[in-house]
């Protein structure tokens, strides 16, 4: 009887789960390699991260990273569609599959990493700093006790501020607005002696003041806001590649590698590190699912990390932000790849 | 099947029957859809792990708000305390704006009708100008204005201890702790016996009887409670003490601040909600007919007293209903204070409460019930006036 009731309970199972959506379907990387090229969601209006120029040309950190994994994918950095995602859509795009990575300036959270995605790799170590006027004559944060804050609302910024600040027994008063135009706008003024968001931010708002020559931003940071590319759940090929095409630009960097040497190197290194990590030796593209030369195409057309890093954020740009916490581990940063081998 | 009236036989086919039967039907399809949006959402909150529910009124806010009415702390303070901040902040702009643009409507309103050329090109021109550009334009308008025009928060203007900058007007503000609080409760006292009186009076008038004057009484016993308490409490050795507001090292601080955003939300509001109310009252005066104006003249009452006396008690039963809605305005339309950085009640709790929560559906049900209840009150409120106003037919 028991037997007779059990049978076609597990034929039910059966047809259900095999009507459910193919699980077993191919993974993005082959996706990507079909379709031809690579889709990477982006922020399309953070200077220095992903904006268009006038040509239309995406430009920005984020952007060179998707970038890179595409030459590494494809040998051709310009096989990328580059989609622009508000906040509030760019977790659904990922998880719709509508693109196939998101490159676009988010803080890795818990809540987030558990939500629906993965973070395989912080890419920039951001934090929460402070735009102020070089008259003020202050370097720390502490020293702004009683002062008057503009914050845009609604971000982790103001529960920061209001944390940082009361558990230090220090007092400030705030000012909110809805968008950054009107915080700026309000700094900008003289209704608050501080304008606070990330850091990464603050030095493209410096940029938007009439004198940015007046202005500073303060070297330390009350939050931690580490930007990392986010991918699918359950691809775990997919999260090991977008991770080492992060890492093979910092060991890139480490080893020496430039964009502007690469060429050189590749025919006529005897550093085992450098033969290893452009191919030269070993077989470390396979396990990826792409050739061994993967890194090598990597900082042939994109560049090692402080390429990028320069050419988008540093000192010869506009925005002028400094490595930081952004620099090698060896120079005192906190970027640091694992060995290629 | 035609429409008319109900054909022999009753059944479905009569009229009354097919309008109950479409009516029940429309109804069941609204529920149908009330339902499956309900549903819906609740399903989709579910799976981003939002309980629905009002519990999280009582979690703890983290964050700080500029401008409290009530006691207020990031650390200690709840999600239901920034809602009532962000409530207060919105009734005490709406209630101030409403007095003032009162004040102003009617100053204008009655300029617009004088004999004067200059008072009556003046009204005219402020009308025109105000009611034609929207409201949002004006309100950043008067943002940038009360910055660009105040002095820098490092070198205030000051009076008297009192300060002016980019910060707002820092006032001393008298400390009403211990026995002191006698002082408002005297105040509160001679309020009420000014009103008290204003009513006597006004009976008088009415009855014929022998009334003096009337405002400048009013006036000492506003005044003259308050007064004697404080003399008295500092003569018992009990002085009222008084939060001087100090320059401090980046701009003024203590004391009672008027911030910049409530100056120019008071102001934006008023200035353009009157040039609507002017127009009403200009309305409203010229629907009183010319002979009543004509016979207060005649009886030797100048041109201030007939407005005062005959002209304005005629003309208030056809103002008080539009004047009504401006009111109404001014309640939703202090909700713009988002775009200059007042901490309203839609500024705090939609913007800030909801963004950290994600209790849309609730966030968004209790503020629309906040502006129905706000906005139903004063209409009810205004209603009841307009009774009395209205002319007793004999």
């Amino acid at each position: 009887m028991r037997l007779v009731s059990v049978t076609p309970l597990a034929t039910l199972l059966g047809a259900l789960l095999a009507a459910s959506p193919a699980p077993a379907q191919d993974g993005t990387l082959a996706q990507v390699k079909a379709r031809g090229h690579l889709v990477c969601g982006v922020s399309g209006g953070v200077a220095g991260f992903s904006m268009p120029d006038g040509q239309g040309r995406w430009h920005g950190l984020d952007v060179d990273f998707c970038r890179a994994l595409a030459a590494a994918i494809f040998d051709d950095p310009e096989r990328v569609r580059f989609i622009p995602q508000s906040s509030a859509a760019r977790f659904t795009a990922l998880q719709s599959g509508e693109i196939d990575v998101l490159a676009r300036n988010t803080t890795w959270t818990l809540s987030r990493d558990t939500a629906a995605m993965n973070f395989p790799v912080i890419t920039f170590f951001d934090g929460q700093g402070f735009l102020v006027r070089k008259s003020l004559t202050i370097t720390t944060v502490k020293q702004l006790d009683r002062a008057t804050i503009c914050l845009q609302q609604g971000t982790t910024t103001e529960l920061n501020t209001a944390d940082w600040f009361r558990t230090r027994g220090l007092s400030y008063q705030v000012v909110t607005f809805a968008n950054s135009e009107q915080t700026l706008g309000a700094y900008e003024s003289g209704r608050c002696d501080a304008y606070s968001t990330d850091k990464s931010s603050l030095y493209g708002e410096r940029l938007k003041t009439a004198h940015p020559e007046e202005h500073v931003i303060l070297e330390e940071a009350i939050s931690k806001e580490p930007f990392a590319p986010g991918v699918r759940q359950g691809d775990d090929a997919w999260r090991d590649l977008v991770a080492w095409t992060h890492y093979a630009m910092i060991d890139a960097e480490e080893a020496g590698i430039s964009q502007a040497n690469v060429a050189a190197l590749r025919e006529k290194t005897l550093s085992p590190d450098v033969k290893r990590i452009l191919g030269v030796e070993g077989r470390y593209g396979r396990g990826l699912g792409l050739t061994d030369d993967w890194a090598y195409r990597i900082v042939r057309h994109v560049g090692n990390y402080g390429d990028v890093f320069a050419r988008n954020l540093g000192e010869a740009t506009p925005l002028k932000i400094p490595r930081g916490l952004n620099a090698l581990w060896t120079n005192g940063g906190l970027q640091y790849g694992p060995p290629i081998r | 099947m035609r429409a008319g009236p109900p054909e022999s036989g009753s059944g479905p086919r009569t009229g009354s029957t097919r309008a109950l039967l479409l009516q029940a039907l429309v109804a069941l399809a609204l529920a149908a859809l009330a339902y499956a949006a309900f549903a819906n959402a609740s399903e989709k909150l579910a799976r981003q792990g939002i309980t629905a529910g009002f519990g999280f009124l009582s979690r703890a806010a983290g964050f700080d708000i500029s401008q409290r009415l009530i006691p207020y702390a990031a650390a200690t303070s709840t999600y239901l305390d920034a809602f009532c901040v962000g409530l207060l902040n919105t009734l005490l702009v709406s209630g101030l704006a409403i007095g003032l643009a009162t004040l102003i409507g009617f100053a204008v309103g009655i300029a617009r009708l004088s004999p004067n050329w200059l008072a009556r090109t003046l009204a005219a021109t402020y009308v025109e100008t105000l009611r034609n550009l929207p409201l949002l334009l004006q309100l950043l308008v008067w943002y940038v204005a009360v910055r660009v025009a105040l002095p820098e928060a490092q070198h205030p203007a000051a009076w008297g201890g009192a300060y002016l900058s980019q910060r707002g007007l820092f006032l001393p503000r008298p400390d009403f702790f211990g026995v002191a609080w006698l002082v408002p409760l005297a105040f509160a006292a001679g309020i009420i016996a000014a009103l008290a009186r204003a009513r006597r009076a006004a009976r008088h008038v009415e009855t014929g009887a022998e009334t003096g004057p009337v405002a400048w009484p009013a006036l000492a016993w506003v005044l003259g409670p308050p007064a004697l308490a404080w003399i008295g409490l500092a003569l018992a050795g009990h002085p009222v003490g008084i939060a001087w507001p100090s320059p401090g090292p980046y701009g003024p601080e203590g004391g009672l601040g008027v911030l910049p955003e409530f100056a120019a939300l008071l102001l934006g509001l008023s200035t353009y909600t009157a040039a609507f109310i002017a127009e009403i009252v200009r309305a409203g005066l010229a629907s009183v007919a010319r002979g009543q104006g004509e016979a207060a003249a005649a009886l030797g009452l100048g041109r201030a007293k007939a407005l005062r006396l005959v002209t304005i008690p005629q003309a208030m039963r056809v103002i008080v209903p539009p004047l009504t809605s401006q009111y109404l305005n001014i309640t939703k339309n202090s909700s713009l204070a988002v775009l200059i950085g007042y901490p309203d009640l839609v500024h705090v709790f939609m913007g800030t409460v909801l963004n950290q929560t994600n209790q849309a559906v609730e966030v968004v049900a209790i503020t629309m019930a906040v502006y129905l209840t706000l906005s139903l009150g004063l209409a009810a409120m205004m209603n009841a006036y307009n009774r009395r106003a209205a002319p007793v037919s004999r």
